[in-house]
């Protein structure tokens, strides 16, 4: 078997009282598509921050293409092909699109019209190409996720890191992200996405992890993972597994 | 091409202006007083328009060039050219090192105007207890008027000198527009994070700013030195330059490339209209710059620039 592309030990972090990650252990295998689910306030973002150096664990360590990077900054991951992008989408609002994207691609083309014209295929890829010259504040929701979405594909990462790129699309327009997620991890990237749109984790993720007050408490796919007992309470209540059965036998 | 035409269009009309149109001291003086005003503006506006790190003390660097100016020649007897370039050097060395400073520890808004400011003050209280400097008294440069001294006979030597200095300031933000440099710079600019998170590394492009800047802001203050041939603390690192090189780029536009061209036009002929209707009241220009900042900051928070924007969209 290959080397994992990304693996986590135990990785911790608190904030004061509040243990938002608590010893997760993980490996993600390159050419993997996967999501990472849970309830609210599971820690989700916060272990999200922790893989890609926004944040340094208390305890624990991240290992990318076999290195050690725990704590090492954002901007050198991203160099070294690991991208994140945020759920609450983060434009430079004063730039167009064409030029938002090209801030990302310019982390390995140098020149200016090179990137520029990189910025318009990876557009294309998200389905913005026809608004490119757009100020990127003019841009509904829909079209920050993507604009979020082409902004880290343009850095050509290895792996993604996505942050609810779903969350706050409307049914088609969920549709329509769909295929341009599944495009992405076709073309080789290693895709691990944070989602709350269950629909998109069912049709997209080959494994899933659930995380719940800091721990990961399930793992595999999604069929899994949502017959599971304790994902099953984790969402709904303690109980709630033996009384679903209940009521269903 | 555009932005090369235009800035080449420009360097045009000021050269024409001075050594063909304008006869009279008090208007070469007027050329002078507005490039110089325009390179500090220009100067702010690489970090404070493009990078977003609004400094109040660019004094800071200012003092730092006249006085390296004035220091080069004095004590050391420096040829007063290889003094500018000295006095360049010195102040993008300051920016560097208030730059590692303060980006280092993240500091950002507020809380980095808030430091520029007081780098400024402690540079001042520093000048005025040193005999380098020459304390309070400060440095007087003697008379030797010659070209190869960087002392003319006419303003038209010091606007040509000047001019030069604002081309530069202009071409380098115009490269600010089309490069990846620049590109980087309004990135952490308009979302640190975001940029952090696709492979922008923030202190460096901070640090490269803040270095840019402050070299040209000390040109201004070594020139300042050659036409006034006299520095003392308060010129140096008071707060007139500093708010001089920011209220002119915020006035015209932040960000832009004409923008602090327009504002140092505008607010240096304001200055100068009040000065002669109120005859020498110390300090109206300051006042001026106050209340003309709240009108723009008010009504038109991009600018003259942004305002010339709208117009051109429509």
């Amino acid at each position: 078997m290959t080397a994992p592309l990304l693996a986590l030990r135990g990785l911790s972090i608190a904030f004061g009282g509040l243990r938002a990650v608590q010893g997760v252990s993980l490996d993600l295998r390159a050419g993997t598509l996967a999501a990472l689910i849970g309830p609210n306030g599971a820690g989700k973002t916060t272990l999200f921050a922790l893989m890609s150096g926004f944040l340094r664990p208390d305890s624990g360590t991240v290992h990318f293409d076999g290195r050690d990077i725990t704590g090492r900054a954002p901007h050198l991951n991203a160099r070294a092909g690991m991208t994140r992008t945020f759920q609450i989408v983060q434009p430079f609002a004063q730039q167009t699109v064409r030029e938002n994207i090209a801030v990302g691609a310019h982390l390995r083309i140098a020149g200016r019209a090179a990137a520029l014209a990189a910025a318009e295929q990876v557009a294309a890829q998200v389905g913005l190409d026809t608004r490119l010259d757009q100020p990127a504040a003019d841009l509904t929701v829909a079209g920050r996720k993507r604009l979020e979405l082409a902004r880290a594909l343009a850095t050509r990462p290895r792996l993604l890191l996505l942050d609810e790129v779903l969350a706050g699309l409307n049914p088609q327009e969920v549709a329509e992200m769909i295929p341009v997620v599944r495009a992405i991890a076709a073309g080789g990237v290693t895709v691990l996405m944070i989602e709350h749109v269950m629909q998109a984790v069912m049709h997209l993720a080959e494994h899933v992890w659930v995380l719940a007050q800091g721990e990961l408490i399930a793992q595999g796919s999604p069929a899994e993972v949502t017959s599971d007992d304790r994902v099953i309470e984790a969402y709904l209540g303690h109980g709630t597994a033996a009384r679903l059965k209940a009521a269903a036998a | 091409m555009k932005d090369v035409l235009a800035i080449a269009s420009f360097a045009l009309v000021v050269a024409a202006l001075t050594w063909g149109l304008i006869d009279s001291g008090v208007g070469l003086t007027f050329v002078m007083m507005a490039l110089y005003a325009t390179l500090l503006a220009q100067a702010w506006n690489i970090l404070g328009g493009f990078g977003g790190q609004m400094s109040f003390g660019h004094a800071v660097f200012f003092g730092t060039g006249a006085y390296a100016q004035a220091a080069a020649q004095l004590h050391w007897g420096l040829n007063a050219w290889l003094a500018l370039g000295l006095a360049v050097g010195a102040a993008a060395t300051v920016g560097l090192f208030i730059g590692a400073l303060s980006f280092r520890y993240g500091l950002k808004g507020s809380y980095f105007a808030l430091v520029t400011l007081a780098f400024a003050e402690v540079f001042r209280i520093g000048a005025l207890s040193v005999d380098f400097t020459g304390g309070g008294v400060g440095l007087m440069l003697p008379l030797a008027e010659s070209a190869a001294n960087l002392q003319f006979a006419s303003r038209k030597g010091y606007i040509g000198l000047l001019l030069g200095f604002v081309v530069a300031a202009l071409a380098v933000t115009a490269w600010l527009r089309r490069s990846r440099f620049g590109a980087r710079l309004q990135a952490v600019r308009d979302n640190e994070d975001a940029a952090r998170a696709i492979g922008v590394d923030p202190l460096r492009t901070k640090l490269g700013a803040i270095v840019l800047s402050g070299g040209f802001t000390g040109a201004a203050g070594a020139v300042y030195v050659q036409v006034f041939q006299y520095i003392d603390p308060g010129i140096a690192f008071g707060a007139h330059v500093s708010v001089e090189a920011l209220v002119a780029a915020i006035v015209g536009g932040m960000g832009t490339l004409w923008g602090p061209v327009l504002g140092a036009l505008v607010l240096h002929t304001l200055s100068d209209l009040t000065r002669n209707l109120f005859g020498a009241l110390p300090g109206i220009s300051l006042v001026i710059y106050g209340v003309v900042l709240i009108l723009i900051v008010m009504f038109l928070p991009r600018g003259i620039a942004g305002l010339a924007a709208r117009w051109t969209r429509r």
